[in-house]
């Protein structure tokens, strides 16, 4: 396999990470330190590597001992650190998915193993991550023999349960069993959300250093990563080694890099007895030569009692330092950790969650003592995950000729007179001067010194340094390593990068777009559009390049002068309905609703208890029981849920039930002067409905509705039908002479008006009263939500800001929204919240809150560095004695709209494309369109029950008295073959397997709302609003095509 | 990410769900002080150990429930 490393070409092996191949090339040096710009080279052979950090491709910074060699990669070395290049285009696509099980193994080495082959023979759901290309964990690395075969065999041999993820790093262990996982695929990472009844840790052991002078050195290797090179790789990682043996692996290592032809020069053993003929016992490290590059040359050994001083010449030095469990994920999960003084390392001591440790995380180092504590932890994990008990499986512990280990020595840190530096941390050049510097400050706190000298802060996470950095303080500090304890261990466990993290979740698809039924129409007429919540909502229509401040003022006197139109498809919209429906809405708006007419609308105000306005909107009776409301576009999820709430907690006894039909309903307004004339030719039997009345009508031969409701002072109708007639209602209106008019007009005419935007004029801070609509607030009533509040002494005060108007004193100058408004070099007395030209007034105007302001007073905007003087007056601009709002009378009789109305499903676009992507594994469609309706109170027997007294009825029934019809709130896509699971799990939170998902289900799909059904399996049905629709198509046209 | 148990859909991942605060505070009736208003609005316990809190489930069921969770390691029971 041909390779480049800046820039040099070199060959590998199938099979070699980066890092093998670089040391089979020869190349010592892989890159410089971080801060002090030294030499580095291969340190590890695993994940914890602080040294060899490369670029690859569009990744900045990777360790190399992590990257699986591939033909034609590219590789640069670094300093300490990788930075983002904006230029590399990378074309992975990563993706994440749901995965929930009994029992979660992470870690493939011989516990894992033993452990997921125990959990599965007990017959649990099982799932095993381990971060290798192939499972054996240090199997791999190793020449033991088990039952007199290679280890490898042993693994081979296991029938493994459940999903295996290799190449799979389990980064975060979360509340309630709940590990994220990345896999590393060519095509992009997955990053796994698994939810587990019970998790067995099986996540090994790293290898530690000591800090001795030069011991950064290229060369200088963990004794336990060398025997990998040696034995896995064939790769000699040096030609003449020193061994420095602190624990007996060391002995294994020396034993495997003579067998693959490295001389051994040396065994140094800090303890006083060695395992070989030969050892320098009780002797120690105290320093290394190097070349001019950098490379070792020789290391100096020592004996305790500082008689016997050498240099042994040596390319490599292997070093035992002992081994550190890795209770990363342990700790991750709140388990706390307990030094073992016979190990001389942190173990777990008391888990947290449904957990359990095994084998060499646990300090049992012996592959038997491993594998059997594993297979135990497994059938535990099992029994504790399905409530049965542990039973006999017949498996059997292999046999094999490992000799038991002895305590490693309790050596951290070398003491010499050497002038070079020891290091305690690699990746962030933390030396023991540095920790003797943070002690010496005062600091005992081993989170203290982290943040004091950066130790353990790199990309690493100190994985071969904490130990060291503990080691080193507790020196410093007379203290012993558990009395220092350890920094607390945070994920991710290994680097993750944002993409993966985000998944399919970028672009179009990174927030859900809700669209209405017109939307293709206005993309047509070059609407500009802007967010409202998740909703795209055009904000003027400019004709032939028109600036918005020209669209705006053609589109604002359309409305004043002839007939304009407005989307307002977007408007919240609930059906209420109930014997006590009045009641309710009595306690929860300012004003009354119990008295309204039927057929009568009225505008109300909602407050929470603290007395602040939270929406408005209008509400119609429709009958006697039966209500329905308009909210703000950005509230209508926020005050349907506070309807809720109220309802549940509060008024349980009321018979009072609520049902969106927000996009159920399109919406056109028609507004003007004129409006009565197209309202004629498309609702004839609307035409004559009075202000603020209700009228059930035929539209384009539709059933809808229609309100006299007016937003602008001016005539208007809102005109309502099924969302799937949205856009043939839109285009006959404009076809009927409707000038198109966006929220930016909307906004202008309902401030000339005087009217005030929740969230524009208020802001959580504003009463009904600060906005001079006390006449909204109802005497009467005993009680409803908010009013006690308006007595508190704050809400009572006098001086509170309210709702002014401003004129500028230049007609032409615009004050910035969001300008202080000061009088004479005084205080603060308010801002301005809203500000626009007006074509009626032929001038600018404002709307702005302050206290203790009048009509007629000066005051001064300021904003940007900019003054500019104002007028108050009053908020009404124009039409004060509100003459225009009934319009000019209809004109002779204009006939019935002759255009074509057609009907158009909310996917309807997508139709092609679903047919083009769909294949073997998965096809997509749009179920043609059937009626639904949603039920409340007593089962009807029919339908899907989404929740306690709520069920969705679909298709060919017939509708009883009480039901709401939605047939255009939803639309059903339908997903079906093999792969369709794979495709939900990429976005959907639930357990589908068949024994728990009961059939169907209202929960997340992507990052919208659904109800999921499986109407059989490999086919599934998901029920989404209509507005989220497009997002959803897209959403999973993008997943089927990562699959 | 908290496994909630919902009682009427089950155990179902936290971003299904909106927080509604300690539970168990009544909406006050009758004559009430000043003080005991803005108590009722505004101020809330904040134990370290087991509480008594809200859940609105609403992305499933739409149910408010309330469960006690240990603020401290957030383990959940769920209350009749
Ligand atoms: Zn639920």
């Amino acid at each position: 396999m041909r390779f480049t490393f800046d820039g040099r070409e070199l060959h590998g092996e199938p099979g070699d990470t980066l890092a093998a191949a670089l040391l089979r090339n020869g190349v010592r040096v892989v890159g410089h330190s971080v801060d002090l710009g030294r030499p580095r080279g291969v340190f590890s052979a695993g994940s914890e590597e602080p040294n060899a950090l490369v670029r690859v491709g569009a990744d900045p910074m990777l360790a190399a001992t992590t990257v699986e060699l591939y033909d034609g990669l590219e590789a640069w070395s670094l300093r300490g650190k990788g930075r983002v290049s904006l230029d590399d285009v990378d074309e992975r696509r990563c993706d994440k998915g749901y995965l929930h099980c009994d029992v979660l193994v992470v870690g493939g080495g011989p516990a894992g193993l033993a452990a997921a082959s125990a959990a599965g023979r007990a017959g649990a759901r099982v799932i095993l991550v381990d971060e290798q290309p192939r499972l054996g964990g240090d199997l791999l690395n190793s020449r033991l023999l088990l039952d007199g075969a290679p280890a490898l065999d042993w693994v081979d041999a296991l029938d493994l349960p459940g999903r295996v993820l290799t190449r799979t790093t389990a980064v975060g262990y979360y509340d309630h069993n709940y590990v994220v996982a990345v896999e590393r695929r060519e095509r992009g990472d997955r990053l796994w959300h698994l939810r587990a009844r019970r998790v067995v840790l099986a996540t090994g052991a790293h290898e530690r250093s000591l800090a001795f002078p030069g011991n950064d050195r290229p060369g200088v290797m963990l004794a336990s990563a060398a025997r990998t090179y040696a034995n896995r790789y064939g790769v000699r990682p040096g030609s003449r080694a020193v061994v420095l043996a602190c624990a007996d692996s060391g002995y294994e290592a020396a034993r495997d890099l003579r067998a693959s032809g490295v001389e051994v020069a040396a065994i140094v053993d800090p303890r006083p007895e060695g395992l070989e003929p030969g050892t320098l016992a009780g002797h120690v490290v105290t320093g290394t030569t190097a070349d001019t590059e950098g490379v070792l040359t020789g290391v100096f050994v020592r004996d305790l009692a500082g008689r016997d001083d050498r240099l042994i010449e040596a390319d490599l030095l292997a070093v035992a330092g002992g081994w550190n469990p890795a209770v990363h994920l342990f700790s991750q999960s709140q388990g706390r950790v307990t030094f073992d003084g016979h190990l001389q390392a942190f173990v777990p001591d008391v888990p947290a969650q449904a957990q359990r440790s095994a084998g060499a995380c646990r300090g049992l180092y012996g592959t038997r003592e491993a594998i059997a504590d594993g297979h135990a932890a497994g059938a535990e994990a099992a029994a504790l995950a399905l409530g049965t008990t542990v039973a006999a499986d017949g498996f059997r512990v292999p046999g094999c000729d490992e000799p038991a280990l002895r305590p490693p020595a309790a050596l951290w840190h070398v003491e010499s007179t050497s002038p070079e530096p020891a290091f305690a941390d690699l990746h962030r050049d933390v030396t023991v001067a540095d920790l003797a510097r943070a002690t010496g400050a005062g600091m005992r706190s081993v989170e203290h010194v982290k943040r004091y000298t950066t130790a353990g802060t790199g990309a690493d996470q100190g994985k071969t340094s904490g130990a060291v950095v503990v080691g080193v303080m507790s020196a410093l500090l007379g203290a012993v390593p558990g009395q220092v304890g350890t920094t607390t261990f945070r994920p991710p466990y290994t680097p993750v990068p944002f993409a993966t993290l985000a998944g399919r979740d970028r672009g179009a698809l990174s927030d859900p777009v809700r669209t209405t039924a017109m939307h293709d129409s206005h993309v047509a007429r070059g609407a500009v559009f802007e967010d409202v919540g998740q909703w795209k909502r055009p904000r003027y229509f400019p004709l032939d390049g028109e600036s918005m401040e020209a669209a705006v003022l053609r589109e604002c006197r359309a409305a004043r002068t002839s007939v304009a139109a407005m989307d307002a498809s977007t408007l919240g919209k609930i059906d209420i309905r109930g014997a006590d429906a009045g009641e309710f809405l009595d306690r929860v708006y300012t004003n009354m609703f119990s008295t309204l007419a039927v057929g009568a609308c009225r505008y109300g105000l909602l407050c929470r208890a603290d007395g602040m306005v939270f929406d408005d909107g209008t509400t119609t009776r429709l009958a006697d029981d039966r209500y329905l409301m308009t909210t703000t576009t950005g509230n209508a999820a926020a005050v349907l849920d506070w309807l809720e709430e109220w309802r549940q907690t509060e008024w349980p006894g009321l018979d009072v039930s609520f049902t969106s039909v927000t996009d159920h309903w399109a919406t056109v307004v028609v507004a003007g002067p004129r409006a009565r004339q197209v309202v004629a030719a498309v609702a004839p039997d609307a035409v004559d409905l009075a202000f603020m009345r209700y009228a059930p009508a035929d539209v384009l031969g539709v059933p809808g509705r229609v309100f006299r409701i007016s937003f602008s002072g001016e005539l208007a109708y809102e005109v309502n039908v099924p969302w799937a007639y949205g856009r043939a209602l839109w285009e006959a209106v404009l076809e009927l002479g409707g000038v198109p008019y966006g929220t930016e007009t909307m906004h202008v005419l309902r401030a000339e008006k005087g009217f005030a935007i929740v969230g524009q004029e208020t802001d959580g801070t504003v009463t009904p009263h600060d906005l001079g609509m006390s006449w909204i607030v109802s005497p009467r009533k005993p009680d409803f939500v908010g009013k006690r509040s308006y007595s508190r002494p704050d809400t009572a005060r006098t001086d509170r800001k309210r709702l002014v108007g401003l004129l500028p004193d230049d007609p032409a100058f615009l004050v910035e929204e969001g300008a202080q408004l000061v009088n004479a070099g005084g205080p603060m007395l308010g801002h301005v919240t809203s500000s626009y030209a007006s074509d009626v007034l032929g001038r600018t105007f404002a709307l702005a809150l302050a206290r203790e302001v009048a009509p007629g007073d000066r005051l001064t905007a300021v904003s940007g560095g900019a003054a500019h003087g104002v007028t108050v007056v009053d908020p009404v601009f124009y039409d004060k004695e509100n003459a225009r709002r009934d319009g000019d009378p209809l004109e002779g009789a204009p006939p019935p709209y002759a255009g074509e109305v057609r009907a158009e499903s909310p996917a309807a676009a997508f139709a092609a494309r679903f047919e083009r992507a769909g294949g073997q594994a998965v096809t997509l469609r749009e179920v043609p369109f059937e009626p639904m309706w949603e039920v409340r109170g007593d089962d009807p027997g029919v339908g899907l029950r989404l929740g306690p007294s709520w069920w969705l009825v679909t298709g060919d029934a017939t509708p009883r008295p009480g039901w709401v019809d939605v047939s255009g709130q939803r639309t059903v896509l339908e997903l079906s073959g093999p792969s369709a699971e794979d495709v939900l799990i990429t976005g959907c939170p639930l357990d589908l397997h068949p024994s728990v998902f009961p059939g169907h289900a209202q929960t997340l799909l992507g990052r919208t709302s659904v109800v999921l059904e499986r109407r059989e399996p490999g086919r599934y049905r998901v029920y989404v609003r209509s507005s989220f629709a497009r997002y959803l198509a897209e959403w999973l046209l993008d997943a089927i095509d990562a699959l | 990410m908290l496994l909630i148990e919902c009682p009427h859909c089950g155990p179902r991942d936290e971003n299904e769900f909106h927080y509604g605060g300690q539970a168990g505070i009544a909406y006050p009736t009758g004559e009430v002080t000043d003080a005991e208003w803005a108590a009722y609005v505004f101020l809330r316990d904040n134990p370290k150990g087991w509480f008594r809190e809200r859940w609105f489930h609403v992305h499933g069921c739409r149910t408010w429930f309330a469960a006690e969770r240990h603020t401290v390691t957030h383990e959940i029971r769920t209350l009749p």
